[in-house]
């Protein structure tokens, strides 16, 4: 096959002043083989590693017929988290006027030394103080004007990274929170 | 006496055959592999932790990003046939006729900026040449000219044509995006009753 063999019967003959080298000229495919199987996974991996990566994301049917037909949830179990602009985060638990304890507004950075902890904290403390597991954390995005669209993409993962049962992105921003955004944005 | 013969075993093993195997898979990763086309509007996406993968067919992909310092949209739809289909469909909307030359043209496309009367113009252009600076400029988005949501439109009508299924909607957008301009995309999607839809995004750890 890939043996080429020059040199042997050559040598053999007895007296004979001749004599041929006996090289053998087969070829070491040892290098060639790693070389092969190098290429071959570098392209085995980059195939499936060149898709990209996507984040599902789900969004409430746009009911502009009845906007009243908004579902009222319990304020314990609610967790509003403002995006603002360079990457501030303003958040509180319950409602705006009335925080629940330790919930009142706070701002906060994105990573695992920010806004996660507090949401790991709350994941695991809300359906405690409401004392029912199904019930847990609802989260409530609301990006502001000059948030971009890293943050979102942000803040959806920390949702995903803390296991947070429900979240919703909102757009509507009352005038109370839009004064909290306004401050941020300075 | 007999003379115990040892016998001479050559201590390098052959190759030849383990060689060919690997370079046969070789040359098939090689052509399976598909070479990455230039992007006509490059964007830098925001890095997420989540792991899945986007489809590889039914997806239409939308890249919102800058073009001069102006958010531009950006359209591509996934799968040949569903493309020409689209194309077809848009051409009967907007009274307009493609050759054939043009529809296969235009089916290698993996994503335009143009609109659509410009985009005979773009068809006839290399494929080197799309990629250029101040040739795409944005699928028109406004409200006197919605283009893009025409697009959307006949893709997915397309796809049910072609595919009998339902086509799914990718967002990908620059991470410095503003998040009004990503919320008008999400809206436009909404309109017609597109609520799921998924984000194209980096990988990343989740120690940040």
């Amino acid at each position: 096959m890939a043996e080429l063999n020059t040199g042997d019967g050559g040598g053999k003959g007895k007296g004979g002043k001749v004599r041929s080298k006996k090289s053998n000229a087969k070829v070491d495919l040892t290098a060639m083989v790693d070389l092969a199987f190098l290429l071959i996974t570098f392209f085995m991996l980059t195939t499936s590693l060149s898709k990209p990566q996507s984040m599902d994301l789900g969004l409430p049917d746009k009911n502009e017929e009845d906007p009243k037909q908004k579902v009222k949830v319990d304020q314990r179990r609610t967790v509003t988290i403002l995006l603002g602009k360079d990457n501030k985060i303003k958040w509180f638990h319950g409602l705006l006027d009335t925080p629940e304890p330790n919930g009142a507004p706070a701002s906060a950075v994105y990573g695992k030394e920010g806004i996660r902890k507090e949401l790991l904290k709350r994941v695991v403390s809300i359906p405690q103080t409401i004392g029912d597991k199904d019930k847990g954390m609802i989260v409530i995005i609301k990006p502001s004007k000059k948030s971009t669209y890293r943050n979102l993409v942000d803040i959806l993962d920390e949702m995903a990274i803390c296991n947070v049962p429900t979240y919703a992105i909102v757009n509507d921003i009352p005038a109370g929170e839009q004064k909290l955004i306004d401050e941020m944005n300075k | 006496m007999a003379k115990v013969k040892m016998s001479k075993k050559a201590t390098s093993i052959d190759m030849t055959a383990m060689c060919d195997v690997a370079f046969l898979l070789l040359t098939f990763f090689i052509l399976t592999a598909t070479a990455k086309v230039p992007e006509p509007l490059p964007v830098d996406t925001p890095s997420s932790t989540v792991q899945t993968k986007l489809p590889d067919t039914d997806l239409a992909m939308l890249t919102v990003g800058k073009v001069d310092g102006k958010e531009q949209v950006f359209f591509g739809v996934k799968g040949r046939d569903v493309r020409i289909k689209t194309l077809e469909l848009m051409a009967q909307k907007y009274s307009l006729t493609f050759t054939e030359d043009e529809k296969a043209q235009f089916s290698l496309v993996d994503e335009f900026g143009v609109p659509i009367e410009g985009l005979k113009q773009l068809l006839a252009m290399k494929g080197s040449d799309r990629a250029k600076k101040g040739v795409q400029l944005g699928v028109p988005c406004d409200s006197l000219n919605n283009q893009l949501k025409d697009w959307i439109y006949t893709a997915r009508q397309a796809n049910i044509d072609v595919a009998q299924k339902e086509l799914k909607f990718a967002i990908k957008g620059d991470a410095k995006e503003e998040y009004p301009q990503i919320k008008k995309i999400m809206d436009m999607l909404q309109d017609q009753k597109i609520n799921n839809f998924n984000l194209v995004t980096g990988l990343r750890g989740k120690d940040y």
